[in-house]
């Protein structure tokens, strides 16, 4: 029986994080954002990149336009609730709705791999089709590339689009101030587990469907409820814990979450405890939070709970002065812990 | 969620946090040795429900943690052949190797997938007969008898292309090790309960009566691991050293018999080194000789592989329960999970991971 060596200290160097990229930078977690500080913005940027939307607002002669890009490259291409196609109309048009913007135009690139299956696009297209007259709509623009087999992985999506915000909405990341409500439109976590379940290797049987859906119209009934919303976000890859970490960073502020105020059903509550996935992180495609002067959330939450995509909204917690650029949450046990920015990608957990 | 809600019942929580502060008289070090556990006491904050003078340490019990780094070195060496598909659970894939992980790997043009289960590690050399398919199989009893499943359906079909580099770790030899240790502090012990769920808790009971020690079998969800520690705390008080069983709606004395012998069938115990800690003698198990074509360790020549651990962190205390996360110099700032140092920074399950996540709002204040 040997006992342990106190001399056998068991620790590598740490590893460079510069020299190549690696699939956590498209993460939407930490190192995306280190991406976005240390390697686009100092080449690219200007006064309206750098506040980090998830849509610019520029002016166009007397108007205001939002323009935003998403590339699509979801693996299964269709799934439970959606596909590639629908999800690539409402990644765009929910960018475009959260910034208080009304979307209009798409364009729509596609990266093909050689011997796909003409019938899968066809299939996708139509879907996008329905996709776009559900959220008003058209795609004006497009553009068709193929590259050889084994070059690419199927098919990868691309859509721009171009909204109208009119000159009286100003919603931002960074203009959350403490006493703030924060309101969540629904329950969270469903895309991410129903991408999970069908995705090669962790398949398993699950109802669960995506949540992917446009967010505009219910953006405009929230905006027609209330001037006093301070910025909205829709909860994309990195769930809602990177979207409040992102404004709690941005706006200089501590966000305060109340644990059992945050609706997650329970196929996603099982399925997550399977897993060893934590449902604040999962993705969503078809959910906001809003963040708004506290005397308003009571007719923002009528007006959200009114509309189809916000039935089961909720105030989750508040925007706090303290520990600035931290979430922190109340457990069921009445203590508090972090709600962490992940560097990556959640992974699945060992046991 | 049946059987998960009620043990995250916030007021039974806090009756059962009342009652023990009501009966602890004087301090006491606990250890709970499993990272799961680990998690739970942070993500809930459940040592803050407690008297003072309770203290929770946290033992070597995540297996990500505890995987040496030689193995993870053969594995990212073998992932790097170009005839190579290297099948792992998830959070293997960010540990730091001595100069790589296998993420990293992955980025280079490595075949590296993330598996659930070996089973699907086997599909994947079933649907792949040209490849060799390899599974890091790592982890305690929990995951050993499906390694050891995967092993013996995969001899059963006479599969040719699919191995496994096992680095699998047992848990009653190291709680020998730590109670043995001259710098031992711990009077109580919160065994792992999804271990004995496969074992059983005999081995737990010759523990006990070896060292003097209470120990109870514990589950992992707030109210479990409260009802634990206030079950250790009253046979501290009354002098007691017996062992009990909380978590009795998943575990029995003599454990998963199946499981068991499917263990013994394909496994024999033997020497294992754990990261942090170094080798502990009959703490591992490995391949028995008639599954040595599924041995990666043999079929692949990779024993030349040499590994030097810098002594960068103080990993190997925190493992042992010696020191707090939170007493590391480098904690937060030098070591975080983006860029960690060791490797209980790196799995949710690790002690550092765990207070970086949830506790850093602890110095803020």
């Amino acid at each position: 029986m040997s006992s342990p060596s106190i001399v056998n200290l068991a620790c590598p160097v740490p590893l460079g994080s510069g020299d190549t990229v690696l699939l956590g930078h498209g993460s939407g977690g930490k190192l995306s954002a280190d991406l976005m500080r240390d390697l686009f913005l100092p080449a690219l940027g200007n006064p309206v990149l750098t506040r980090l939307n998830d849509q610019a607002v520029v002016p166009v002669g007397e108007s205001r336009i939002a323009i935003s890009t998403d590339s699509f490259v979801v693996k299964p291409l269709f799934f439970r609730g959606g596909d590639i196609g629908s999800l690539s109309v409402h990644g765009t048009v929910n960018d475009l709705a959260v910034g208080g913007a009304a979307p209009l135009y798409l364009s729509a690139a596609f990266l093909i791999e050689e011997g796909f299956s003409m019938e899968s696009l066809r299939r996708i297209v139509a879907s996008m089709r329905r996709a776009a007259d559900a959220s008003g709509v058209i795609v004006v623009t497009g553009d068709t590339k193929v590259v050889e087999r084994g070059k690419g992985d199927g098919l990868f999506i691309n859509t721009t689009g171009i909204g109208l915000i009119s000159s009286d909405i100003e919603l931002s990341a960074d203009r959350a101030q403490p006493g703030d409500v924060i309101l969540l439109s629904g329950s969270i976590g469903e895309h991410g587990i129903a991408i999970l379940a069908e995705r090669e290797g962790l398949e398993f049987e699950s109802t669960i469907e995506s949540d992917s859906a446009p967010l505009n119209g219910l953006c405009a009934a929230m905006l027609r409820a209330s001037t006093a919303m301070r910025c909205m976000r829709d909860l994309t890859r990195g769930g809602l814990a990177s979207a409040l970490n992102e404004i709690a960073a941005q706006s200089h502020v501590g966000i305060e979450l109340l644990e059992s105020a945050i609706p997650v059903r329970e196929e996603v509550r099982g399925a997550c405890e399977m897993l060893g996935l934590d449902p604040l992180y999962v993705a969503n495609e078809g959910k906001l939070i809003a963040i708004a002067a506290p005397d308003a959330a009571e007719d923002l939450l009528l007006a959200m709970r009114s509309h189809p995509q916000g039935a089961q909204a909720a105030v989750i917690g508040r925007v706090t002065a303290s520990l600035p650029g931290l979430v922190t949450m109340k457990t069921p046990l009445g203590t508090a812990r972090i709600v962490d920015m992940l560097a990556g990608d959640q992974l699945p957990r060992i046991c | 969620m049946k059987y998960l809600d009620e043990y995250r019942d916030g007021a039974i929580a806090r009756a059962v946090a009342a009652e023990i502060a009501s009966l602890a008289t004087r301090p006491w070090v606990l250890m709970e040795i499993c990272g799961g556990q680990t998690h739970t006491i942070m993500r809930y904050g459940i040592d803050e429900l407690l008297p003072r003078g309770i203290e929770l340490v946290h033992g070597p019990g995540c297996p990500v943690c505890v995987t040496p780094l030689e193995t993870i070195d053969k594995a990212i060496a073998l992932a790097m052949r170009p005839d190579v598909t290297l099948v792992s659970y998830g959070d293997m894939l960010r540990v730091p190797g001595s100069h790589s992980d296998l993420l990293r790997a992955k980025a280079q043009g490595a075949d590296v997938r993330i598996a659930y289960s070996p089973t699907e590690a086997l599909k994947v050399a079933r649907a792949n007969p040209q490849r060799n398919v390899v599974f890091l199989a790592i982890g305690f009893e929990t995951t050993a008898p499906a390694n050891a499943m995967a092993a013996w359906e995969a001899r059963r079909e006479g599969l040719t292309n699919f191995t496994m580099l096992v680095s699998h770790v047992l848990v009653p030899p190291a709680i020998r090790a730590l109670l043995a240790s001259p710098q031992n502090r711990i009077q109580g012990f919160i065994a792992p309960g999804h271990v004995c769920t496969v074992v059983g808790y005999q081995e737990y009971e010759d523990l006990s009566r070896e060292f003097n020690l209470p120990m109870v079998v514990g589950g992992f969800e707030p109210v479990d691991l409260l009802e634990s520690i206030l079950m250790l705390v009253k046979q501290l008080e009354a002098g007691k050293a017996c062992v009990e069983n909380q978590y009795a709606r998943s575990v029995t004395y003599a454990g998963n018999l199946p499981a068991q012998r499917i263990l013994a069938e394909v496994f024999e115990v033997a020497d294992q080194k754990w990261r942090g800690i170094g080798e502990i003698s009959q703490s591992g198990l490995k391949f028995r000789e008639e599954y040595a074509p599924f041995d990666a360790n043999r079929v692949f020549d990779l024993d030349l592989i040499a590994t030097e651990e810098p002594a960068e962190c103080i990993s190997a205390l925190v493992l042992q329960g010696l020191r707090k996360p939170t007493d590391c110099p480098a904690f937060g700032v030098r070591c975080t999970p983006e860029a960690p140092l060791g490797a209980p920074m790196v799995s949710a399950e690790g002690a550092c991971a765990a207070y970086y996540h949830y506790r850093r709002h602890k110095e803020c204040e």
